[in-house]
């Protein structure tokens, strides 16, 4: 099955291991992966400010950048609920029928990586090895907008070594919200500081999800307090094995 | 005790200050903080058990959403409807385009009664076009009823949520204002005095003014009647003991049929309190000889809500029915409380609420008062997307402000617009990560992280540290991996 990735311009431009980590995953599962070497922003940022215009060039963007794939694995639910929530707005507002004719093409074959590893492969145990302590933190737009359900839990239960602690209020915001975290940075910090109280509780040495914004937030505040804890997506859980375990974080 | 200063609390969306400013003084009052969260846990836990016992709670949100859409797209039809009903029963009925056209019609009514004085059940529209005061100037005073209502107006305080509107008033800080205003110097902090005392005071009230201004709930079409619910049995003094009643009610309030009660009714008490019936429904129709008031008025109240209905993706703003479950929902109220908002409702309705009321002239920066979280429209039981209306109206907000020169400097407006310049070549984009690198380098620390920041980035560091970028990015890597298979 020949797959593109869509990884997104803050995990290219700040989390590579995450990407790498995605390759190896869906690679050892058998995955034909295709990166296009063009894409760039699904065009939330601009969208969540209220500049309009600019998400409508980017959505623009990406419909016609993956029209061709055959389908289209996005390691972000914020991402993925821009392109399934706010695109089909955006789309009908543009007034163009062949763009809304390719929207509505691609739109189905877009899977978050949760979703591509359960609803589309069809899988649940990927072979993983990650002795740690671990707790999952279930990012608003993964339950709320993507209702991703028990996916992520199907898919930790199935990973070898894993200790997974429960997190208290697990789908609270952390208080990111994409520019609120600096046009509204007290009240954010606010959210942010009782998020990090939950996350402490726990006693895990990882602080996990399937979203590396929400956990740029919280690694950000846990390494400015001296946390002893790290974040870590969940496809690096995924990918790591016995023989090759996950990439050592910052 | 932590009082708010009252100068720190203004609800005029008008001259208050903007939402990141208002919540300062909130932020910094660890009792209010506390007193908000520990209300919210309470009602929360309550709302919860009650909804997870509906098997049918989400066909009865898909009910309600269709019954107040109904409800808008005929909204002429249902308001004209209701009026010839409740004329028949024996009620008048005035139109009112906006607030002053609305306070003008209330004091000439009470004008006509000769009242001095009137009773109040709790009403948030009347806070909305600021009623109290505008009578007390008139010479007229109005005696809140509801207890949380009693604590503000003795206490001067402002409301905070629109169901519990003192929710950010804890027990001990309630004995200090009846004591000192009741003169009551002995009065204990137990729930039962405290009741007790208030009972006292109103009776007097209730006993002895003839007048009541109410708010509604409900407006039903097809009978002409008005619904009010609540939890203390003051509102059933205020529609059963006075000899004139005068209602208060947004137009949106309006339902088509009698049955659709059932349907509010049943989301409503679980939404907004966690009951699974609130303690007293009113239901009203006209006036009936010898039983109850035999005057009375409906008061139907635009001031901005026509405006909200011509626009099709704002609509569904309308559809509120006033629950606040969004408000205890939210992650944002949860921190602040209601006062940052600068506006009677506050939270994520609120936040849509209050800028479409002004016109967009006013509150413009409410509706980024939000994280997007979504909790808000997952809770909403008339399915508002409330995420939805407040990303268009910050599309309205960023084309009226882009157009400014304040603006078109602002590190944050071009950085946006210097993104999407970007995001639209990849090279561009490429390119603009390896500055970033060089650039970010600058500030990263030898343990690779950043910890300082300028300008808009100073916003994240203040709190925050972020990791200084790595060596190689993913397309990089990607390439590199490419090139070494071939």
């Amino acid at each position: 099955m020949r797959t593109s990735l869509f990884i997104t311009c803050y995990n290219d431009t700040l989390y590579p291991e995450t990407g790498r980590a995605v390759v190896r995953l869906l690679e050892r599962l058998g995955v034909d992966l295709d990166f296009h070497p063009k894409q760039t922003c699904c065009g939330q940022m601009h969208a969540n400010t209220g500049f309009h215009g600019e998400a409508f060039s980017q959505a623009k963007r990406f419909i016609r950048l993956y029209q061709d794939a055959e389908t289209v694995v996005v390691p972000s639910s914020s991402c993925v609920a821009m392109i399934r929530d706010q695109y089909p707005g955006l789309v009908a507002e543009l007034g163009n029928e062949e763009l809304r004719q390719q929207f509505e093409a691609l739109v189905p074959r877009v899977y978050e990586l949760s979703e591509f590893l359960i609803d589309r492969l069809g899988v649940e145990d990927v072979g993983a090895y990650f002795p740690h302590r671990v707790t999952y933190h279930a990012s608003c737009h993964g339950v709320r907008a993507l209702h991703l359900g028990n996916r992520p839990w199907q898919l930790m239960a199935k990973v070898r070594g894993l200790d997974l602690v429960p997190l208290n209020n697990l789908d609270r915001c952390c208080g990111f919200g994409g520019t609120f975290s600096v046009k509204n940075a007290e009240v954010s910090s606010a959210m942010l500081a009782v998020k990090l109280q939950d996350v402490i509780a726990t006693g895990a040495e990882y602080c996990t999800a399937l979203d590396n914004s929400c956990l740029m937030h919280l690694g950000g505040a846990m390494h400015r307090e001296y946390v002893g804890m790290k974040t870590i997506h969940l496809a690096q859980i995924l990918a790591s094995t016995e023989d090759c375990p996950a990439e050592a974080t910052l | 005790m932590s009082r708010i200063a009252p100068d720190l609390v203004n609800l005029d969306p008008r001259t208050a200050p903007p939402f990141p400013q208002a919540a300062l003084p909130m932020l910094r009052n660890p009792q209010l903080r506390k007193n908000v969260a520990h209300a919210i846990n309470v009602i929360q836990a309550k709302r919860a058990n009650l909804v997870a016992e509906k098997t049918d709670w989400q066909e009865l949100r898909s009910s309600a959403a269709a019954i107040r859409t109904l409800a808008l797209e005929n909204l002429g039809t249902y308001l004209e409807q209701f009026e010839a009903n409740c004329s028949a029963a024996g009620g008048t009925v005035h139109w009112a385009a906006d607030a002053a056209e609305a306070r003008q019609i209330i004091l000439a009514l009470l004008r006509q009664e000769n009242a001095s004085e009137v009773i109040k059940i709790k009403t948030m529209t009347s806070a909305e076009i600021q009623l109290n005061p505008f009578l007390e100037a008139a010479g007229i005073h109005a005696y809140e009823t509801d207890l949380a209502e009693i604590i503000l107006q003795l206490g001067e305080g402002e409301p905070s949520h629109i169901v519990v509107p003192a929710l950010h008033v804890n027990r001990s800080q309630v004995r200090e204002i009846f004591a000192r205003r009741m003169g009551l110097k002995d009065l204990s902090d137990d729930p039962q005095a405290l009741t007790n005392a208030a009972r006292h005071y109103l009776r007097q009230k209730f006993l002895t003014i003839p007048t009541a201004i109410s708010g509604a709930n409900f407006l039903c079409a097809e009978t002409g009647s008005v619904s009010v619910v609540e939890s203390e049995g003051n509102g059933r003094m205020c529609l059963t003991l006075p000899r004139t009643m005068i209602t208060l009610a947004g137009i949106e309030k309006v339902l088509p049929r009698f049955q659709d009660l059932e349907v509010m009714l049943q989301l409503l008490a679980r939404s907004a309190t966690g009951e699974r019936m609130n303690p007293y429904t009113s239901l009203w129709t006209g006036v009936t000889p010898g039983d109850g008031p035999q005057r009375f008025h409906v008061v139907l109240l635009d001031n901005g809500r026509s405006s909200i209905l011509s626009k099709p993706k704002q609509r569904q703003t309308l559809k509120c029915i006033r629950c606040a479950a969004c408000m205890n929902a939210c992650p944002v109220y949860r921190q602040t409380g209601g006062h940052a908002y600068g506006s009677v409702y506050p939270g994520p309705i609120g936040a849509i609420l209050t800028p479409q009321l002004m016109q967009m002239q006013h509150a413009q920066s409410l509706p980024y008062a939000s994280s997007l979280c979504g909790a808000c429209y997952e809770v909403c039981p008339v399915k508002i997307n409330i995420p939805e209306v407040l990303i268009e109206l910050r599309a309205q907000v960023t084309d009226i402000e882009r157009k400014t020169l304040s603006r078109f400097f602002d590190p944050m407006y071009l950085g946006l617009r210097i993104a999407n310049l970007i995001f639209a070549r990849a090279w561009a984009f490429h390119l603009a990560q390896r500055f970033g690198r060089i650039g970010l380098g600058l500030f990263t620390h030898k343990d690779g992280w950043i910890h300082s920041l300028p300008s808009v980035g100073g916003k994240w560091t203040q709190t925050r540290d972020l990791r200084g970028l790595p060596e190689q990015n993913f397309h990089e890597w990607w390439a590199a991996r490419r090139k070494e298979e071939k």
